[in-house]
């Protein structure tokens, strides 16, 4: 009876094969988590018999569940029983089930040795065969250091054919878990690459590839060795090893090189295996510095089969190899161009971007035009995002390499819309400032299409630009009116207010031309219609929040009203309104200020006049809503100004003069380089002091510069007996000579104009420097914040209005922190809202700024919010949450450092450590040092090769020292900074900047 | 060298994950959801690589899995199946499209017109057809009648 019971059991049991498994995990497809919990059950059930064969049936169900990813690792011991079965079946499903689940944490792996060496040393050839390939994936140092020895013996003295291969493939497992086998097994394994059999060969060789890519240097001497096999054999999969081999080991010994261009030039000719022959063609491109131009040629030829082929792999992999041979042989690619280029069409988005990745560096003055031109075409009708940004990215860096050293055209550079013009690159052009100009007013009578896009980063910012030439070069327009018509566009009042407060500027420069050229008419009412149309439309500007925009409006304003006047009475004035503008810009190199040496006897921080009284500033002040926050107007009422008080007066100042492109026109980074207390005296900028910036205080300095420069260079011509026409001040020097080293030689290139590229005017002791970090400008910030006083920030938000409805009575209301709060007028609750003073248009944009008190910097703080207003058709009440980040980068101020001064902060030993890894980074290092930079408010103190030290401070002064290094993608960055919570969160807030990329 | 070999349908269930480096069990099925994603996106007119530093397609592994940047995913997918081996980036890309045509060759002779229900109730025997043909990441034996002769021996032993 009891017999029957058990059988009945056995049946039951039976019943549920691997087969019904699946079919019934397939019928459950609604629950299949529930019905797998209960065959889990069954098979715990089945686990406990005494029967191999239900264990084994019950272990292979559990191996099927692990792959679907179930956990099965408490079955881990029942795998251990199976394996130790005398019958293969069995033996083989838990063998299965064992290099599936087991990894080196499992503990009863190490009851597995014995069963291993049994097997492994087993007369049977399949019980050695599935210890082996079981072993090859779950091997732990133990396991490897316990078996080397049996594994070795069936290397050697293996009878069975097959056994041999598999113990020689799996030493290589053996060695990477017990790294002390290698050396008494190396001689064994070399044997074996002359052993008769191929199979064991083959093994032989994989192995030994395996282990010389980690270190070529000590597999040398096998070289000849390798050079029989290669010609030698014909199985492709070898000679594919052994060729990726030598293609190691050919750096390591040049004479190498030369010796295997022979067979490797054969093969290609020879070989009908793509893969062989793309091997072949690799390796030859990592030996190419000694390999023949000839072989390079045949490379290049059999790489414009594969990219000519439909097959997307093979195309793909010519591109790549492609790119390999770029940098070393870049001519023999560039003839290849019109191909590369069919490749931008191509559907794979990787073979777009590996063919962009190519053109990069094909770039030479010959080609640059017609690859940008083709490209623009792509950027019209590439299709998502990614590629679209990829595309205008790569369009900039290939026009900006190098300083724009490829550019011979400016005229064509300047009408493509896309590249970016920082004012101070667009003086350096000024030999082509008549057609500049006239491309710049089109732009700008064009303005609404680009601010239509203004969201697409940058592009409004090509505006700024273009106004400033406009106005400066203005007599060079064909149509002065029209422009400046376009300039006084109310929708101007939408752009950032940068770019307003010079388009405000630059239309009373272009007022003064069309005045000139009006007054000469001898017509006066269509002067007087001018100047009616300043006066018309500058209220616009004076009522902009921006105080920068508001404050040039209103005194041009007034000068208009003047002119005005004087038209009425009939008095000429143009002349004595251009004579306002005078004088000419000359280029000046981005750091040509920072080296004028400061005169003797000139202090910089005394005030040239008195400073000015309370009370004048008093009726100066506007009753602003915002006077309040705005530092400039920020005095408090007591009447003594303190030292500190001035000098962040000065500061403020200065800020202003360096967005102020008349101020000097120094460096489209200027932003970044004002100065602070630390390492003042390093720093000789000549400041002088302008309460209305119109003149061109640096027109002087850099014509001196120009006599001295001459002056030199002279002498140096004299002493080369060279004759050169010297007609204009143009030279190149340091940088300029650099060009010629380029990738194509200059000679055969005549450029389609004549224009020089100006190499910008530096003092004599001038060092050229290549950290020409990139400014990136990014004026769609919404938060930006402007360090007030020591506990008071101030946010400028900027409101647009996106929808048809005209709005009104907007209220904006923060939730304070403990740490942050919102400034609210005296009297009003803490939960009380701030009205904003302005009402928005349907598509208007204005900017509002809120004082808040921040007790403690060291923390990021995310603030929530709301906005409420009243739609005005419907008069509804409307509301819009927001969270307003403040950022412990935005606490950092970028703050200019030098090395002495660095290295004494950080020998002061004042200052905690900490460190941050970036995996990935795929970027250029001095790209990566300007995100950083730009980002995060840093300056660059010095720069080795692949590392950099890097400074900023915090508005409460705390000093930030990073060093940054980089090898390969792995960006490190160690930390120094005497609060360790702010130097925490600041690492972790650039790690953010670089895990968005 | 070969890292894993993964069989995968349409839907992301895996028909065979064969691992030649050690990944816990909670990597191993976020591997596996990863080159799913990855691979499922990319249609014909895409080659039959993912490199990771193709950052566009694989950006998650590379993060998930730092290591992975040294690796590649070769796949090849036939009907509803995605055959996918993962080697290093330096191995030959085409080498190994090879091997995994010869794989599936080898699979439809030995099933007779392979399909994917041969896969799941056979799946312990695709695996020794792997064992057969890889072994710790390297080829063992590329000649398909060696490779069937040898399976006939061994479905001959149960």
């Amino acid at each position: 009876m009891a017999l029957k019971i058990v059988k009945g059991s056995i049946d039951r049991m039976f019943d549920k094969n691997l087969q019904d498994l699946v079919r019934g995990i397939r019928n459950h497809k609604e629950d299949e988590a529930k019905y797998i919990s209960t065959c889990i059950d069954e098979i715990k059930q089945e686990l406990k018999q005494d029967n191999i064969a239900v264990k084994a049936n019950a272990v292979c169900k559990l191996t099927y569940l692990q792959m679907l990813g179930y956990d099965v690792s408490w079955a881990a011991f029942n795998i251990v029983e199976v394996m130790s079965s005398s019958k293969f079946t069995y033996k083989r499903i838990g063998y299965l089930a064992a290099s599936q689940c087991f990894h080196e944490s499992t503990d009863v792996i190490m009851l597995t040795t014995n069963q291993i060496r049994k097997d492994l040393s087993s007369p049977n050839q399949y019980d050695t065969g599935v210890a082996l390939t079981g072993l090859s994936c779950f091997v732990t140092p133990d396991l490897a250091r316990d078996l080397a020895n049996d594994i070795m013996t069936l290397v050697s003295h293996g009878d069975c054919v097959k056994r041999k291969r598999c113990s020689v493939l799996i030493m290589y497992k053996v060695f990477l878990k017990y790294p002390e086998s290698l050396r008494p097994a190396f001689p064994r394994l070399k044997e074996k690459l002359e052993d008769p059999d191929p199979g064991v060969q083959s093994a032989a060789v994989n192995v030994i590839c395996e282990l010389a890519r980690r270190n070529p240097k000590n597999y040398l001497s096998l070289a000849p060795l390798f050079f029989k096999l290669m010609t030698s054999s014909t199985n492709n999969w070898v000679l594919i090893k052994i060729i990726k081999l030598f293609g190691a080991l050919t750096p390591l010994e040049p004479r190498l090189g030369k010796k295997l261009i022979e067979p490797l030039t054969n093969l290609i000719h020879s070989t009908s295996a793509m893969s062989l022959l793309y091997e072949c063609v690799n390796t030859v491109i990592a030996g190419q510095y000694c390999s023949s131009v000839g072989s390079v040629v045949l490379c290049v030829q059999k790489l414009r089969i594969l990219i000519e082929d439909s097959d997307q792999n093979l195309k793909y992999l010519g591109l790549l190899a492609m790119s390999k041979i770029l940098k070393t042989h870049p001519k023999s690619v560039q003839s290849h161009k019109d191909l590369i280029l069919q490749c931008l069409d191509d559907k794979d988005e990787s073979i777009r971007l590996r063919a962009l990745d190519l053109l990069y560096g094909m770039v030479s003055k010959k080609n640059l035009m017609e690859i940008v031109k083709k490209l623009m075409l792509h950027v019209d009708k590439a299709e998502g995002t990614t590629y679209r940004d990829e595309l205008l990215t790569k369009i900039i860096d290939i026009c900006s390499q190098s300083n724009y050293q490829y550019i011979t055209n400016f005229e064509w550079s300047v009408s493509q819309p896309v590249t970016p013009h920082p004012p101070g690159i667009s003086v350096s052009w000024w030999t082509i400032r008549v057609f500049a100009v006239a491309q710049m007013a089109t732009l700008l009578d064009n303005a609404h299409l680009l601010t239509g896009s203004m969201q697409r980063n940058g592009i409004c910012e090509v505006l700024y630009a273009a106004a400033w030439i406009c106005g400066e070069f203005s007599e060079h327009l064909e149509n002065p009116l029209q422009t400046l018509e376009a300039m006084l566009r109310p929708k101007v009042a939408t752009l950032p207010g940068h770019i307003q407060a010079v388009y405000v500027q630059n239309a009373a420069k272009l007022f003064a031309t069309v005045l000139k050229s009006q007054e000469g008419n001898t017509d006066s009412t269509t002067a007087q219609e001018t100047s009616q149309l300043m006066i018309d439309r500058l209220p616009l500007f004076v009522q902009s929040a921006n105080l920068e925009v508001q404050e040039r409006a209103s005194c041009i304003l007034q000068l208009v009203k003047y002119i005005q006047k004087l038209q009425q009475k009939d008095v000429e004035v143009a002349e004595e309104v251009i004579a306002l503008f005078a004088g000419e810009l000359n280029p000046v190199a981005p750091k040509a200020q920072k080296k004028v040496p400061v005169p003797e006897g000139l202090d910089l921080d005394a005030w040239i006049n008195e400073p000015p009284s309370e009370s004048e500033s008093e009726d100066e002040q506007p009753k602003a809503i915002f006077a309040k926050e705005e530092p400039k107007h920020s005095r408090p009422r007591h009447t003594e100004v303190d030292e500190k008080e001035l000098a962040r007066r000065r500061e403020a100042r200065k800020q202003e003069q360096a967005n102020n492109p008349f101020y000097i026109k120094a460096s489209p980074s200027s932003q970044k380089v004002y100065q602070d207390a630390p390492g003042v005296e390093h720093i000789p900028v000549v400041q002088i002091d302008l309460s209305v910036p119109l003149k061109v205080p640096g027109l002087p300095m850099s014509d001196q510069y120009v006599k001295l420069e001459e002056e030199r260079r002279q002498k140096e011509r004299a002493e080369k007996k060279k004759k050169e026409k010297k007609k204009r001040k143009e030279k190149r020097s340091g940088r300029g000579k650099k060009h010629d080293s380029g990738p194509e030689s200059e000679e055969d290139i005549t450029p389609a104009h004549m224009v020089d590229i100006v190499t910008e005017e530096m003092p004599e002791n001038a060092l050229p420097s290549d950290d020409d970090d990139k400014d990136p400008n990014d004026p769609h910030k919404i938060l930006s914040l402007h360090f007030f006083g020591p506990f008071q920030v101030v946010v400028s938000v900027i409101f647009e209005n996106k929808c048809d409805s005209f709005l009104k009575s907007m209220e904006f209301n923060v939730l304070d922190s403990l740490n942050s709060k919102l400034q609210r007028p005296e009297g009003s609750g803490p939960h009380d809202g701030l009205t904003v003073p302005f009402q928005l248009p349907p598509g208007v944009s204005n900017e509002a700024r809120f004082v808040f008190t921040v007790q403690s910097i060291v923390m990021p703080q995310k603030l929530k919010g709301t906005l409420t207003f009243i739609v005005k058709d419907s008069s509804t009440h409307e509301k819009l949450d927001f969270k307003l980040h403040f950022t412990c980068t935005s606490y950092l101020i970028t703050t200019p450092c030098y090395s002495d001064a660095f290295a004494k902060l950080l020998e002061s030993g004042d200052l905690k450590g900490s460190s941050v890894r970036l995996e990935g980074v795929n970027m250029p290092f001095h790209h990566l040092l300007a995100r950083i930079c730009f980002h995060h408010h840093f300056s660059v103190v010095e720069r080795i090769d692949s590392c950099a030290s890097m400074y900023s401070r915090s508005i409460q002064g705390h000093h930030v020292c990073l060093l940054v290094k980089t090898s390969g993608q792995t960006v490190s960055i160690d930390a120094k900074c005497d609060e360790p919570t702010l130097l925490g969160n600041v690492l972790d807030e650039i790690k953010q900047t670089f895990s968005q990329c | 060298m070969i890292r894993f070999i993964l069989i995968q349908n349409r839907a992301g269930k895996t028909r065979l994950a064969k691992w030649y480096m050690q990944f816990d069990d909670d990597e191993k099925q976020k591997l596996i959801e990863e080159v799913h994603a990855v691979v499922t996106v990319r249609d014909a007119k895409h080659t039959n690589f993912v490199e990771v530093w193709d950052q566009l397609v694989s950006y998650a592994l590379s993060v998930l899995f730092p290591q992975f940047r040294n690796f590649k995913i070769i796949y090849r997918r036939y009907a509803g199946l995605y055959f996918c081996i993962c080697v290093d980036v330096t191995d030959n890309n085409l080498a190994y499209l090879e091997g995994i045509h010869n794989f599936v060759e080898v699979l439809n002779e030995y099933f007779h017109n392979v399909c994917e229900l041969d896969l799941v109730f056979n799946f312990y025997k695709v695996y020794t057809v792997v064992d057969e043909m890889f072994l710790a990441g390297e080829i063992r034996e590329t000649s398909q009648t060696k490779v069937l002769k040898q399976l006939l021996m061994l479905q001959s032993l149960e």
